[in-house]
């Protein structure tokens, strides 16, 4: 029988966080910090108004770009809230998810053999979804001392001719870094120079303390070669609705949208009506999930500096990202061990790329309570490795 | 607010969430109690959950307002009974709403009838029980709690 598989199919590496999940699950009394996902519940009226949808019939397709009234509504969102400017009959796409853009920008934008630069510790979809059209994956990999952040000279290393496209994952999944306005300034002074584009990863957005978010697209130059992507997911707790969207130039968007019409059809309909009471009456909500995030993350900082753990402080996401490299073992051995003798679940810095050896992402998605507990058993872990080390 | 919804949470704790300090947040708790912005701390209890028999009750009254003093005087005639845990100025069909919580039938009867009712200003009464108590003080009463959440996720 011929091989019935597609030969970039076999390069791409199953998700690092797969075996990982598979022993957890198993493990009935383990307390995990490693969800990517809000623990609260979507706010009511937004369940409500997909609930009414149903009521109502509302039960077919919407337009395949999405329903105008969202988009209209995602428009008048990114401009209120980032300063962006896009035009809701052609420049917004409504998609299943913010993977589901970031899959189609690539392979709208991508020959074969084009570089994509990935700054890494970051999201694990940007490289399988590079490889799987065509396109040749680059790491950049970012340093702790940088605080995570891409630095323009390491963007000018990694840039050869065959570069087009830089994926820009702020704020960043696993390490909770941002990238601030006067930061992004020479990376697109760089882009520019080199005639390079960006798909821009902003699913976070929303989640940044201490400091507001600034979208790359909004600096002089950029609308025309950014692709912006974002969604409800982490903003207003709707990872199951798998709602998201993007925007960028029509010329790409209007492709994008051919690839999503021939795959999707259209992203859910209920899912569309209840985003719409999202954007309209949901600013509060967002407000309310934030300080609480915030509340979680300085009570984090707060008590890795107790243990005298080493971890940078991060400003977005709800993640923290702290260094383990006092304890001489790798990621996978610290949380493998931290798992089977503790019973808490991080999950490993190289799930992200191999530069998160070193490193371990926690995740602040969970009650108050609950992180208290599994600091202490986290904290009763690292005692036990430290006074284990001391008599070697 | 935080203490609004966790009166017992620890300074220390509250300071590290809140980004702010210890001593600073002290001396702001006691200026708000100092000023009676902050006039007590209670315990939510769901007596469902005990072996209580008791019930609360929910009595609208309608009452004449005196000259010169309105409903002032009327109603702390009313809060002065210690079996009473709130007295409510409403506006609408009626005036006063009075709450006795944790009582037995024969107490909030005997309360109606010998104590509110006589009163000389009040004219009628309307007592309501509470069945069942869904959600208090923002707080849902029967909530799932385990998370449904898959483990580990990207």
């Amino acid at each position: 029988m011929r091989d019935p598989l597609n030969s970039r199919i076999r390069q791409v590496e199953p998700s690092g966080i797969r075996k990982f999940f598979d022993v957890v699950t198993e493990m009935q009394d383990a307390i995990s910090l490693g969800v990517g996902e809000p623990d609260f519940d979507t706010p009511w009226h937004i369940r409500d108004e997909g609930i009414y949808a149903l009521e109502r019939g509302r039960t077919f397709y919407t337009s395949n770009a999405g329903l105008p009234e969202l988009k209209q509504e995602i428009a008048r969102y990114l401009s209120r809230r980032f300063g962006l400017s896009y035009d809701p009959a052609s420049e917004v796409l409504v998609t299943v998810g913010g993977s589901e853009a970031i899959d189609l920008a690539l392979r709208v934008m991508l020959e074969e053999g084009d570089e994509v630069l990935i700054p890494q510790p970051s999201y694990v979809s940007y490289s399988p979804c590079t490889v799987m059209a065509g396109g040749v994956p680059v790491t950049i990999a970012l340093r702790e001392e940088d605080q995570f952040k891409l630095t323009p000279e390491a963007l000018e290393a990694a840039i050869t001719p065959k570069t087009k496209i830089l994926v820009l994952p702020f704020p960043n999944n696993p390490t909770g870094a941002i990238m601030t306005r006067e930061e992004l300034l020479p990376i697109a002074e760089c882009v520019i120079r080199h005639d390079l584009f960006v798909v821009s990863d902003e699913i976070y957005a929303e989640l940044t303390y201490d400091h507001e978010h600034t979208s790359i697209a909004s600096l002089d130059g950029m609308p025309e070669r950014t692709v912006v992507i974002n969604g409800f997911s982490k903003s207003h707790a709707m990872t199951g609705w798998r709602l998201g969207y993007t925007c960028g130039p029509q010329q790409i968007i209007a492709q994008m949208l051919k690839l999503h019409q021939f795959a999707i059809m259209c992203a859910p309909t209920n899912s569309q009506y209840a985003a719409v009471s999202a954007l309209k009456n949901g600013d509060e909500d967002v407000q309310q999930m934030r300080d609480s995030y915030n509340q979680r993350r300085r009570f984090l900082m707060h008590a890795f500096e107790q243990m005298g753990i080493q971890c940078f402080e991060p400003f977005g996401a709800f993640y923290v990202f702290p260094s383990i490299q006092e304890f001489g073992m790798s990621s996978d051995c610290f949380a493998t061990r931290l798992l089977e003798e503790e019973r808490v679940a991080v999950v490993p810095g190289t799930a992200f790329g191999a530069c998160g050896e070193g490193f371990v992402r926690i995740s602040y998605a969970y009650s108050l309570d609950a992180l208290k507990v599994a600091l202490e058993r986290f904290a009763r872990f690292i005692e036990r490795l430290r006074a284990d080390g001391g008599n070697e | 607010m935080y203490l609004e919804k966790n009166s017992r949470v620890d300074l220390g704790e509250l300071a590290v969430l809140l980004g702010s300090d210890e001593a600073l947040i002290a001396n702001e708790i006691a200026d708000m109690e100092q000023e009676e912005i902050i006039c007590g701390y209670h315990t939510m209890i769901n007596w469902e959950k005990t072996s209580s028999e008791k019930v609360t009750a929910l009595i609208e009254v309608r009452v004449t307002p005196q000259r010169g003093q309105g409903f002032d005087s009327i109603a702390e005639r009313i809060y002065n009974y210690p079996e009473v845990q709130s007295v409510y100025l409403i506006s609408g069909g009626f005036d006063l709403l009075v709450i006795l919580e944790e009582k037995t039938l024969r107490e909030i009867s005997q309360f109606v009838s010998d104590r509110l009712s006589t009163l000389d200003s009040v004219l009628s009464t309307a007592t309501h029980f509470i069945l069942k108590k869904y959600k208090e003080h923002g707080t849902v009463m029967s909530r799932r709690s385990e998370d449904e959440r898959m483990k580990v996720t990207p």
